[in-house]
């Protein structure tokens, strides 16, 4: 299932396909480490519309809801 | 001499490195975005006419704040460049390394944090990275200074890279996938408990009650710390100096220098607190009465720095300073601040935008009291019960809560959203806390001694030409008639700009109620930042901002201290 990372269930894992967003976005989240084709595990999701933790390359980054609504993930293989 | 500059990502061990290689110390902790500025030092072994430049932590060389531009700014005029990296994470750091290569510049990259690599099964052949890159690629642990000797002797072969060419992001990361797959290995790692610690911090359910837990603690520390300190060290200290100055003070007799060195007798006694010379009440409010709360407070800020515990706090609170206009590092300023001002507002440099910085200098000026003035606090408003304490501080966070929902309304500008690094909990090094500690209260002594001195000569000058009273009666509608307190507490007022402690320790002799003094110290805060904290305003944000900010200020004092009178004075 094709969906942003911010929908994914705590502690779920899936693969990033691609990063949505401006030019800008894109860079700043390639240059951290997030990009195409990386595993990447939702480790927690705050209420309020607050922000997402991620985990990539066994690294924890907290990302606003917006930005991982900009990462769009599908099922690994 | 040749501009050695040090880059890398952010939290790889750069400041830590810096130390090490010049000997000069420079603050390190465990998160992102610890250096805001650069710090110079000269390589203290071997090598001659080398200059070394810590800089702050950059993930790429296209800036998102102010701590990155000079990070860029900083590169652009190197001679050499050591990269660090985090060994543990090499594919990420990378990608900054080959942006490094590629504008042609000499570079040496170590391979930092080899310790903990080997910790967690990461395995990198180190050879073949050099063939790779193109560079000399050296192992070290910055702790223990392991590699260092290597790096020293290799430093001179840095050199521009022949095999790094010029590329696009598509390029660079399919580049760096295949030298991440020649070059290292990971043997699975299974989980340990501190990831477990790690999740259970910076989720929602789990996270806020450990953060409450961790918060009352924390301030349970401080004050265990400070009160033990006070009773056990400094009193007994100052009990032994006291017939020092009673025979001076005899020796004097009474007179202009009497009343400079000595101060007031008070029942024929000094009191350390209300007597106002300099070798009375200007030496022990600095060593008796906050000097422990110093000690105590930044012991505790540097166990929560160098555990990595205040990026998990930003997480958790970044929902609510996105109400104020920042987001949740916002929280990592305050805390600095809570130590000084100074500090506090240096590190809002990590956020993006002028709004986010405006909006967060401005708060921690008008509503975070520094430990200096709240030891005072304690000390002064203690006696009467732990309830006027809390009074202060509960309004203090009314204040920021109320003026952030304001600034957030009333600035214009852009408030991004969080997007910060969550580094692994590592246990604090004893050692460096205790530097880090002993460094931070070297640099409260250099500056609070000239300010105290300078502090309690014009209160002595002043109160002599007769000025106090002057000023008392031009400032009595507001303070007498508005805030409900007596005239002479506006001379506290102008002397908190130099320094608030000795402030809040000169409101003691006016006879004031508990709630008068409750007023009276709330107010020091939100009224005006003192010098130190206005001169670094000033520079971060500019005089247009600055202006900005201090008519909010005053406006801010007005309400809240006219609202406090009502409430705890009636009319
Ligand atoms: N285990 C281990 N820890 C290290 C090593 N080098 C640095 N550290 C720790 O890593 C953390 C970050 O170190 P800093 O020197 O502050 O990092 P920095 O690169 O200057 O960080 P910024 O200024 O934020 O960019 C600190 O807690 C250090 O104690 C190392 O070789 N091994
Ligand atoms: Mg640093």
């Amino acid at each position: 299932m094709i969906q942003p990372v911010s929908h994914l269930e705590t502690g779920q894992s899936a693969v990033i396909c691609r990063l949505e967003g401006g030019f800008h976005f894109r860079k700043k989240m390639w240059a951290m480490g997030i990009h195409e084709k990386k595993i990447i595990r939702l480790v927690a999701k705050h209420p309020f519309h607050g922000p997402v933790v991620i985990e990539v390359d066994g690294r924890e980054i907290t990302l606003g809801r917006r930005m991982a609504g900009h990462i769009i993930v599908g099922d690994p293989e | 001499m040749k501009k050695v500059v040090l880059m890398g990502n952010p939290n790889v061990g750069k400041s830590v490195f810096f130390s090490r290689l010049t000997g000069a110390n420079v603050i390190t902790s465990n998160y992102p975005g610890t250096t805001v500025d650069f710090s110079k030092g000269r390589l203290c072994r071997g090598k001659d006419g080398h200059e070394i430049i810590d800089a702050p932590g950059t993930y790429s060389l296209e800036p998102s704040n102010r701590a990155e531009e000079v990070a860029l700014e900083l590169l652009e005029g190197a001679d050499l460049v050591i990269n660090v990296a985090d060994a543990t994470n090499l594919e990420r750091n990378l990608y900054l390394t080959l942006q490094i290569l590629e504008r042609k510049i000499p570079v040496i990259l170590a391979l930092n944090m080899w310790d903990e690599a080997g910790h967690v099964g990461i395995s990198i052949n180190r050879e073949r990275l050099e063939a790779e890159l193109g560079i000399p690629v050296v192992a070290t642990i910055a702790l223990s200074g392991e590699g260092f000797h290597e790096l020293m002797q290799r430093i001179g072969d840095a050199h521009p890279s022949e095999t790094i060419r010029p590329m696009n992001e598509e390029e660079r990361w399919i580049r760096i996938g295949e030298i991440v797959k020649n070059v290292q290995q990971i043997t699975h790692r299974h989980h340990t408990l501190r990831d477990w610690l790690s999740e259970a911090s910076i989720r929602p359910l789990t996270g806020f009650p450990i953060a409450i837990g961790v918060m009352l603690a924390a301030f349970w520390c401080v004050s265990i710390i400070g009160e033990s300190l006070i009773d056990y060290v400094f009193d007994p200290l100052f009990a032994l100096y006291t017939p020092v100055a009673m025979s001076l003070s005899a020796w004097l007799g009474p007179g202009f220098l009497h009343d400079l060195l000595i101060g007031t007798l008070i029942d024929g006694q000094i009191d350390y607190v209300q007597s106002m010379g300099l070798f009375t009440t200007g030496i022990y409010v600095p060593f008796a009465m906050v000097l422990p709360y110093i000690v105590a407070f930044y012991t505790v800020l540097a166990v929560f720095e160098d555990s990595g515990y205040l990026p998990r706090l930003a997480t958790l609170t970044d929902t609510i300073f996105h109400r104020f206009g920042m987001h949740g590092f916002g929280i990592i300023p305050v805390f600095l601040s809570l130590g000084c001002n100074v500090t506090g507002i240096l590190a809002t440099r990590n956020l993006e935008t002028k709004k986010q910085r405006f909006i967060a200098a401005a708060l921690l000026a008008i509503s975070v009291p520094c430990m200096a003035k709240n030891a005072m606090v304690f000390g002064i408003l203690g006696p009467y019960g732990a309830g006027y304490v809390m009074l202060v501080f509960a309004t203090l966070f009314l204040v920021f809560v109320l003026s952030g929902l304001i600034l957030n309304r009333l600035i214009k500008g852009d408030s991004p959203e969080i997007c910060l690094e969550i580094p692994p909990y590592r246990r604090p090094d004893p050692g460096t806390v205790l530097k880090k500690t002993l460094m931070r209260i070297r640099w409260f002594l250099q500056e609070a001694i000239p300010f105290l001195f300078l502090g309690v000569l014009i209160i002595n000058v002043l109160y002599t030409v007769g000025f106090v009273e002057w000023l008392g009666g031009v400032f009595a509608p507001v303070i007498q008639g508005w805030f409900g307190l007596p005239a002479e507490a506006t001379t506290a007022l102008l002397v908190g700009f130099l320094r608030k402690d000795l402030a809040v320790g000169m409101l003691l002799p006016l006879a004031m109620s508990p709630m008068q003094l409750v007023i009276a110290t709330t107010l020091l805060t939100i009224y005006f930042p003192c010098v130190g904290t206005f001169s670094i305003m000033f520079r971060e944000l500019g005089a247009r901002d600055m202006i900005k900010a201090t008519a909010f200020m005053a406006a801010m004092a007005l309400l809240v201290g006219g609202t406090m009178r009502l409430l705890l004075l009636g009319l």
